[in-house]
C-alpha cells in the first residue's frame, strides 16, 4: 500500500461543538432539570481555623421549601476525600481548616431557598490558632495545623541532588541569587462548580457534573457513599472551562451533592456561586522560592540551588504532585551539572491549592527566568545569547539526568521569536517616549507531558470506536473537553486512522461507564493519552475496512492492488468507493465493528531519593519575547505584544492550538500583571471579578504564534502535549522587559503599578544619592 | 419551576406583558422575580449563563430592546412592555444562522463556550448601534464580557468578519 498522506491530521476543522455553543444550545451542569430534584447550598466556615460546637438549623427550618440539613453524620462510606491522601474530610466533624470550607449542607425546594436557609444555619465555634504564612508554617515553633509527612506542616517534599554544588559555587567566575515570590491565581473558568446527583434505585449514584476528571468523581462519590464503582456513573456535562481548577475539586462538590441525594432519595443539584468558587474551590498554590545559579568565566552553567516553598492551605489535595512537577523544572531548561534542590508543600489555614495550567511550574520558572537574565547581566552577555549557549539540546540531559530525544526544539525556538521579534535591534534601544519606557524580555520553558513518575500509575487511557451500519461513527473517549478542543481533535484523529470524513465522526463527552478509568484530563496528556488510545481502538477496524476495500474496488474492475486512502474516499486505478459504503459492506460481512483502545504511557525511571531519572516521557517547549510600554510615572505595564514560539511535537488542528495558546498567553499575562487574590486575617477579601481583576480585550497584547514542530514518534501521529506551555513562560518574560525599559528588576507577581513605581523611585533616588 | 414562595408573599405580582424572542408573552410574576431567573428557570431559556451574578463577566448578557443588558442585574419588571432578546432569539435575517455566530465558529472564536452567548449579544447590540465599529469600538464594547479561553484575539476578528460581513449584504443594510 502507499504512504498515506495525511487527510485529517494538520488541518483546522472547525469545532465539533461550536454550532451548539454559538447557538446557546449547550447543555452544561446548570442548564440540566430533572423530575423532583431539589437543591443543596454549602453553610461555609466563617473563620480561618476553628473547632466546631455545634451547628443548628432552627431558622434555617422557617425557610419555606426547607427540606434538610446534611452534616457529616449523614456520610455513609468513608469520611474522607480519596485524593492523593485522606486528610480532608467530605464534611468536618470537629475542625473546619479555613474560611470558605463546607461544614454542611441544605436541601430545599429551589436554589434560592436552599441559599438562603444556608446562610441562616448556625454554626457555635471557638476559633483555634492558624497560619497564614507558608515560611511561617515550616519553623519549629509554628503550631501543628496540617502536614502528611514527618515533618511539621508539610505535605511533600522532594529533593533533587546531582554532582558537587558547592565545589560548583567556590569555583564560579560569576554567581547570582535571588528571592522570588508569586501570588495565588483564580482559574476565572467562565462556568462555576457545579454538580446534579442522581440516586439510582439499585443504591447506585448518577452524576452529572462539569469537570475535566471524571474519574476523579468516581473515586470521590463512591468513597463518600460507601458503595462500589459499578453502582457510580459520572456523565461529563458541557464544562465550561478548567485550566485545572476542574481537576481534583469537581469530586468533592458531586460528592457533597451524593451525600444529599442519598439522603433526600430525589435528585439534588449543587452550583456554586462565584463567591463560594473563589472561597473555596482550588486555586494556583502562591510560591516562594530562593535560587542561586554559577557559571563558569565563559558563560557556561556550573550550579544551581532551589529552595521553592509551595503555600498549599488547609488540605493536600494534590500539592504533591504539583510540587513534583514544579521540583523536576525548576533549574530551568539549561544544561547544568551541579544542583542541589529542595522543595516543601506547606500547610497554612487558607484555601487549599491545587491544578492551575502550567502545575508548579509557573511560579518557578518566573524565579529562575528572572534570575537568569540578572546572571547573563552580570556577565555582559545578551540574554538570547546566554541561553543559545546553555539551553538544552537533543540528546543533553535534565536536571534529573534524563537524555532528551530528539524531539526538542527548544534552541530553535529561541531563534524564532529573536528573529520575529527583532530582539537583536530592539535589546539595546531602550526606547522612551516621555514618561513611556519601551523594553523587552525573554524566557524560556521546558514541560513534561502527561503525569510523569509522580503519577505513573494513572498514566493510561481508555477509548472505544464503534463504526454504526449507516457508516457513521462514535468515538467514546475517558478524557473530557473543557474548551480546548478536544471533541474535535479526537475526532481528527480517528477520522485520520480510520479514513472516515470528518461530517460521520461524532466524539462523545466522557460517560465513565462507557470507558474505563483514563486517568485526568490534565498535564497536557488529553492529545497525547485519549489519541494513542483512539488509534489503538482504531487500528484493528482500519485493517478490517482497508481490507473490504480493497476487495471492493477489485470487484468494480481495480487491477493494480494499489489502493489510496484519503479524505474518506478509498481510490484504485481512477476507481473509488465512499468510507460509507465501505462500512455498509462490513456489517453486511458481519465483521467486528467495534473496537476498544488502551494506551499505556511508557515507564519513567525517576528516583525520589535522589531526585535522578527520567521524570516524563516527553517534553513540550516555548520560548517568549515579550515587549512592554511601561509608564515610569505611574508604575503601569501595557504588555504590546507577545512573540511565542513552541514545539509541541504534531500540531493536529492550527486554528484549535493558535487559540488555546492565545488563551494561554493572555492567562499568563493577566496572571502577571493584575491578578492578586487578598487574604486579610484568614479571610479572602476580594472574591469577584470586580475586585480581582482579570485581563479584558483592551488589556490584550499582540500575539505572534510560531510552531516548530519536532514530531515525537510515541505521540498520535507524532503529537506532544499543549496545553500549557503558552501560560509558563509569559510571567517572566514580562518581568525581563520591565527590567529592560526602565532598568528595574520586580521581583514578586503580580508585577504591579505600585511595585514598578517604588523600584524606579528607588532608582533614581540612588542615582542622586551617588 | 415555581417561583420563590417567600417573594410572591413579600412582593406585588407583576401583570407582565412584553415580547420575549419575537413572542408575546402574558403572565404574572413576583415583581421582583430576578430577570435571569425568569429567563433561565421560568422560561427555560438556558442559554442564558449566570458567570458570576453581579454584573462583572457578561455572560448574562441579553437585548432589551436592542440594548445588552446584564439581566443578573434586573427583575422582571424592567422587561414590561419592551422586547427582549436572548441568544435563542438571534438569528440571521433569513433565519439560518447570524453572521456573528457562522463567523464565532468558522474562524475559531469559542472554545468553552460559556461566555459565548453574552459575547454574541454585546456584539450584536454594537453592530447593531454602530454597523461600522472600529476594531477599537468592539475591544470597548466587549470590555465587559470575560473570557477565559481565547485570549480575545479570534474573538475580535470574527466579529470584524461578520461586520463586514454585514456591511456587504443587502439584507441586514435594509434593515437598519
Amino acid at each position: 500500500m502507499e504512504e498515506q498522506k495525511l487527510s485529517f491530521v494538520g488541518k483546522s476543522f472547525e469545532r465539533k461543538d461550536g454550532l451548539i455553543k454559538a447557538e446557546g444550545r449547550a447543555m452544561y451542569a446548570a442548564d440540566r432539570e430533572f423530575a423532583r430534584m431539589l437543591y443543596a447550598a454549602a453553610v461555609r466556615n466563617p473563620r480561618p481555623r476553628i473547632k466546631i460546637l455545634g451547628i443548628s438549623d432552627e431558622k434555617a427550618k422557617k425557610v419555606p421549601g426547607y427540606v434538610t440539613l446534611v452534616t457529616y453524620k449523614d456520610i455513609k462510606g468513608q469520611n474522607a476525600w480519596p485524593v492523593l491522601d485522606l486528610d480532608y474530610p467530605f464534611l468536618p466533624e470537629k475542625i473546619a481548616r479555613f474560611a470558605g470550607e463546607t461544614v454542611a449542607l441544605v436541601v430545599a425546594e429551589t436554589q434560592r431557598a436552599a441559599k438562603k436557609a444556608a446562610s441562616l444555619v448556625e454554626i457555635e465555634y471557638e476559633e483555634l490558632p492558624n497560619i497564614q504564612d507558608p515560611l511561617e508554617a515550616l519553623k519549629p515553633d509554628a503550631p501543628e495545623i496540617g502536614g502528611t509527612t514527618d515533618m511539621k506542616n508539610v505535605y511533600a517534599h522532594f529533593t533533587i541532588q546531582k554532582g558537587d554544588v558547592d565545589k560548583a559555587f567556590e569555583e564560579a567566575a560569576y554567581k547570582v541569587e535571588g528571592t522570588f515570590k508569586t501570588n495565588y491565581q483564580v482559574h476565572g473558568y467562565l462556568e462555576t462548580q457545579g454538580s446534579i446527583a442522581i440516586p439510582e434505585t439499585d443504591g447506585g449514584m448518577t452524576i452529572h457534573s462539569t469537570t475535566q476528571c471524571p474519574y476523579y468523581v468516581v473515586d470521590g462519590v463512591a468513597a463518600a457513599l460507601g458503595i462500589t464503582y459499578n453502582k457510580v456513573k459520572v456523565i461529563q456535562t458541557v464544562t465550561g472551562g478548567g485550566f485545572g481548577g476542574k481537576e481534583e475539586v469537581p469530586a468533592l462538590v458531586a460528592a457533597h451533592a451524593a451525600i444529599c441525594a442519598a439522603k433526600v432519595g430525589r435528585p439534588v443539584k449543587l452550583i456554586y456561586s462565584r463567591k463560594e468558587d473563589f472561597q473555596c474551590m482550588s486555586k494556583r498554590h502562591p510560591g516562594w522560592a530562593h535560587i542561586e545559579y554559577s557559571a563558569d568565566k565563559e558563560g557556561h552553567l556550573t550550579g544551581c540551588r532551589v529552595k521553592y516553598v509551595l503555600d498549599a492551605g488547609a488540605y493536600s489535595t494534590i500539592t504533591a504532585i504539583v510540587l513534583f512537577r514544579g521540583t523536576v523544572h525548576s533549574t530551568g531548561p539549561y544544561k547544568i551539572p551541579n544542583i542541589d534542590v529542595k522543595t516543601f508543600g506547606a500547610a497554612t489555614s487558607k484555601v487549599p491549592c491545587g491544578a492551575f495550567r502550567g502545575f508548579g511550574q509557573p511560579q518557578i520558572n518566573f524565579a529562575q527566568e528572572s534570575l537568569i537574565d540578572e546572571l547573563a547581566a552580570k556577565i555582559g552577555m545578551d540574554p538570547v545569547e546566554f541561553r543559545l549557549k546553555n539551553l538544552l539540546n537533543p540528546g543533553e540531559m535534565t536536571a534529573t539526568g534524563q537524555k532528551l530525544t530528539s524531539s526538542c526544539g527548544l534552541s530553535e525556538l529561541v531563534e524564532a521569536v529573536r528573529k520575529k521579534s527583532g530582539w537583536d535591534k530592539k535589546v539595546n534601544l531602550h526606547e522612551k517616549k516621555g514618561h513611556i519606557a519601551k523594553g523587552i524580555g525573554i524566557s524560556t520553558c521546558y514541560y513534561g507531558v502527561g503525569l510523569g513518575a509522580k503519577g505513573r500509575f494513572l498514566d493510561r487511557a481508555g477509548a472505544m470506536v464503534n463504526i454504526y451500519k449507516d457508516g457513521s461513527v462514535g468515538v467514546s473517549v475517558g478524557n473530557a473537553e473543557m474548551g480546548q478542543g478536544a471533541l474535535t481533535v479526537f475526532a481528527q484523529i480517528a477520522s485520520e486512522t480510520l479514513n472516515a470524513p470528518m461530517e460521520l465522526v461524532k466524539t462523545e463527552e466522557v460517560d465513565s461507564s462507557k470507558v474505563p478509568d483514563s486517568g485526568p484530563t490534565v498535564a497536557s496528556r488529553g492529545t497525547l493519552m485519549g489519541g494513542n488510545a483512539i488509534i489503538e481502538a482504531a487500528k484493528p477496524l482500519r485493517e478490517r475496512l482497508f481490507k473490504v476495500a480493497l476487495d471492493m474496488l477489485i470487484d468494480k474492475g481495480g487491477t493494480s492492488g494499489k489502493m489510496i486512502a484519503h479524505d474518506g474516499v478509498f481510490e484504485m486505478d481512477g476507481i473509488t468507493v465512499s468510507f460509507t459504503d465501505v462500512a455498509k459492506e462490513g456489517w453486511n460481512r458481519r465483521l467486528k465493528m467495534c473496537e476498544e483502545g488502551w494506551y499505556v504511557a511508557p515507564h519513567v525511571s525517576f528516583r525520589l531519593d535522589n531526585g535522578q531519572g527520567d521524570a516524563y516521557v516527553v517534553y513540550s517547549y516555548s520560548a517568549d519575547i515579550a515587549e512592554v510600554s511601561v509608564d515610569t510615572q505611574t508604575g503601569v505595564t501595557k504588555v504590546d505584544k507577545i512573540w511565542a514560539a513552541y514545539d509541541v511535537g504534531r500540531i493536529v488542528n492550527p486554528m484549535l492550538a493558535t487559540g488555546q495558546a492565545q488563551g494561554g498567553i493572555l492567562q499568563g499575562m493577566s496572571w502577571s500583571l493584575f491578578e492578586n487574590l487578598q487574604y486579610k486575617n484568614g479571610i479572602m477579601v476580594n472574591p469577584n471579578f470586580t475586585d480581582y481583576v482579570c485581563a479584558t480585550t483592551k488589556d490584550k497584547p499582540e500575539y505572534d504564534i510560531t510552531f516548530i514542530e519536532k514530531l515525537y514518534d510515541e505521540g498520535p501521529y507524532q503529537a506532544k502535549g499543549m496545553g500549557e506551555v503558552p501560560l509558563i513562560g509569559v510571567a517572566p518574560a514580562v518581568a525581563n522587559a520591565i527590567k529592560n525599559a526602565c532598568g528595574v528588576r520586580i521581583d514578586s507577581v503580580p508585577l504591579l503599578p505600585e511595585k514598578v513605581w517604588r523600584a524606579i523611585k528607588q532608582k533614581n533616588a540612588a542615582k542622586e544619592a551617588k | 419551576m415555581p417561583c420563590n414562595e417567600t417573594m410572591k408573599k413579600d412582593f406585588s405580582v407583576l401583570h407582565l406583558d412584553c415580547t420575549v424572542n419575537g413572542k408575546h408573552i402574558q403572565r404574572d410574576v413576583p415583581s421582583n422575580r430576578a430577570l435571569l431567573d425568569f429567563i433561565r428557570l421560568d422560561l427555560g431559556l438556558t442559554g442564558t449563563k449566570e458567570g458570576c451574578g453581579e454584573g462583572e463577566c457578561g455572560a448574562c448578557l441579553v437585548l432589551l430592546n436592542g440594548r445588552a443588558v446584564n439581566s443578573c442585574l434586573m427583575t422582571v419588571s424592567h422587561i414590561q412592555g419592551k422586547e427582549l432578546v436572548t441568544i435563542e432569539g438571534i438569528r440571521g435575517r433569513k433565519g439560518g444562522l447570524h453572521p456573528l455566530q457562522e463567523t464565532f465558529m468558522k474562524e475559531g472564536a469559542i472554545q468553552c463556550g460559556f461566555c459565548t452567548p453574552g459575547i454574541i449579544i454585546a456584539s450584536e447590540a454594537l453592530l447593531r448601534r454602530k454597523p461600522d465599529a472600529t476594531l477599537e469600538d468592539i475591544k470597548l464594547e466587549l470590555t465587559g464580557n470575560l473570557c477565559r479561553c481565547t485570549g480575545y484575539e479570534k474573538v475580535l476578528s470574527a466579529v470584524e468578519t461578520a461586520r463586514d460581513k454585514m456591511a456587504a449584504d443587502p439584507d441586514y443594510k435594509e434593515a437598519e
